[in-house]
């Protein structure tokens, strides 16, 4: 059987801000159901490449396509109603707004029967987070701003979640209850293109995943492959 | 004691309209970080438009859901001509170009109406009320009731309904709109809109008390910026509760000192608030979002 049509595919993609290019033509491609990891030190140009995903940066250069369909021309809002949603670096909460309320945004294109569908889901999800609902989302933990974050994209029924560093600025426990979530959400079918510092934990979940330098992919195999590269291992993995 | 109350009514009178200004420029302000000074212009065609549909025939009601009428165009023509396109730009351009936009739009009104002063009949007749030995204007309590009746709605809008919470959030965090589906495009003309129509509505009520002209914007302009800036910009508390503190130094200075200094009271407020109390009275967020 021929393996079916990759869910994202990302050819040749450049762009920048002003004169810099902090994407240098990147090739990639996330099947339908895998968890793929896109890890690389700090300012390699992970953040710059899921902005252009999510068309909140416009491209110079490449194409980007969703389930077959060529998606450069869309606008940031009709890409999350196609199931393209990020969690952004840094989480960016609607700080003043309640959770509850920055959960149901992230419905903002869904319809009134789903939204009560997945709010139960995500309080299932993150139970902290129904406890909080009245909660301002700028007044959380650290650790329950990335689950309101999480569930807050969960909420729009994304069938590819970019997840942009979800464990920065976490302590070791909470960084594993979050990543014990995104191997879940595989379960229930959801798509995940995972970016981290945290290479070694993103690269075992991970069933594909590349290594991006200054804007280039300098490595690309399976988790496994790469967590046993003897030249990732020296520059990412600290072993 | 009765030419307190007088001054009090006065005050507070003339306060909404300032309010209503002010709330105008913090909800375009939120939405997109854009100080528009053609918010003036929209109270200015609420009157104007008004007055004219009126000689031509219309009955008030109708006069008065023209003139919001054209004003919301007017805002969303000013959105999609001037603003939109100017994305990107610095502050400053965009001020600028808001300036531009008031002097533009009170030349077409210049030329499409007339230069002389108009009024319109009371809505309620002109006998005025008493109260604590004062005589108020019955159009006095419809400026009042209006503007409260405008914030009550603006507040449940913004509070209570997705689009409203959805508006909060792009003035909260633009990026992140964008990322859970708004289209902030449209969040923006919405404001330009909804900001249109609330300064069309106070000019309708506040015309039979004050006249109108076509250029009857610019004072206000910059007198709902001086309201706005006293409450703190960018809080709609803030902006109503400057508003109305406006109007009544205004009144009280023109009571008490003498009519000559009214105009004088909003610049003597901006370039204090600037010197002594950059935030504003209820403000704190200016810096807060990077
Ligand atoms: N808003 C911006 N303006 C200018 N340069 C930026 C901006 N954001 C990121 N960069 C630059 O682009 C490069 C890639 O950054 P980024 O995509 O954030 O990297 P990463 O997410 O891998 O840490 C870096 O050199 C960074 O300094
Ligand atoms: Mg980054």
């Amino acid at each position: 059987m021929p393996p079916p049509e990759p869910l994202l595919e990302v050819r040749g993609l450049r762009c920048g801000y002003g004169r810099i290019e902090a994407v240098k033509g990147v090739d990639l491609e996330v099947r339908e159901g895998e968890i793929a990891a896109l890890v690389g030190a700090n300012g390699a140009g992970k953040t710059t490449l899921l902005r252009a995903i999510s068309g909140v940066l416009p491209i110079r250069a490449g194409s980007i396509r969703f389930a077959g369909e060529p998606i450069e021309g869309l606008r940031p809002h009709e890409r999350v109603a196609h199931g393209i949603v990020q969690v952004p670096e840094g989480r960016q909460l609607f700080a003043p707004l309640s959770v509850e309320d920055n959960l149901r945004l992230g419905a903002f294109r869904r319809g009134r029967e789903r939204t009560e569908a997945n709010l139960a889901r995500v309080f299932a999800l993150f139970p902290q987070l129904a406890e909080r609902r009245d909660v301002p989302a700028g007044a959380l933990s650290g650790g329950q701003q990335q689950m309101c974050a999480i569930g807050r994209a969960l909420m729009a029924g994304p069938r590819l979640l970019l997840l942009d560093e979800p464990s920065m600025g976490l302590a070791p426990t909470l960084v594993e209850q979050i990543l014990a979530t995104v191997a879940r959400l595989r379960g229930e079918g959801v798509t995940v293109l995972l970016v981290e510092q945290n290479a070694v934990a993103a690269l075992s979940l991970a069933d594909r995943g590349w290594v991006l330098e200054t804007g280039r992919i300098a490595h690309a195999g399976s988790g496994r492959a790469l967590l046993d590269d003897p030249a990732v291992k020296a520059a990412y993995l600290g072993l | 004691m009765v030419e307190l109350v007088q001054l009090l009514f006065a005050g507070l009178t003339t306060g909404a309209v300032y309010a209503l200004v002010a709330l105008g420029f913090t909800l375009i302000f939120q939405a997109s970080e854009v100080v528009n000074f053609a918010q003036g212009e929209f109270v200015m065609l609420g009157g104007m438009v008004t007055v004219f549909a009126m000689k031509a025939g219309l009955p008030l009601p109708l006069a008065a859901l023209l003139a919001v009428l054209v004003a919301v165009a007017t805002g969303l023509l000013l959105h999609r001509l001037a603003i939109e396109p100017a994305k990107g730009a610095t502050v400053v351009t965009l001020i600028i170009v808001t300036i531009g936009a008031s002097i533009l739009i009170r030349g077409l009104a210049q030329i499409v109406f007339d230069k002389q002063f108009h009024a319109l009949p009371a809505f309620t007749g002109d006998e005025p009320i008493r109260l604590l030995g004062a005589a108020i204007l019955p159009q006095s309590l419809w400026v009042l009731g209006g503007a409260a009746a405008i914030v009550l709605g603006l507040w449940l809008f913004m509070e209570r309904t997705l689009l409203g919470k959805a508006v909060r959030a792009t003035a909260a965090n633009r990026l992140a709109a964008e990322l859970v589906g708004i289209d902030t495009r449209v969040v923006l003309a919405l404001a330009f809109a909804v900001s249109a129509a609330i300064g069309a509505v106070g000019g309708i009520l506040v015309t039979p008390i004050t006249l109108t002209s076509y250029a009857v914007g610019t004072l206000l302009a910059l007198k709902g910026f001086a309201a706005a800036m006293l409450g703190g910009i960018g809080n709609p508390v803030g902006a109503v509760v400057g508003g109305l503190l406006l109007g009544l130094l205004e009144s009280f200075a023109a009571g008490w000192i003498s009519s000559t200094y009214k105009d004088g009271v909003a610049f003597l407020v901006i370039l204090l608030v600037l010197f002594a109390l950059p935030q504003g009275l209820l403000g704190r967020r200016a810096v807060e979002r990077v």
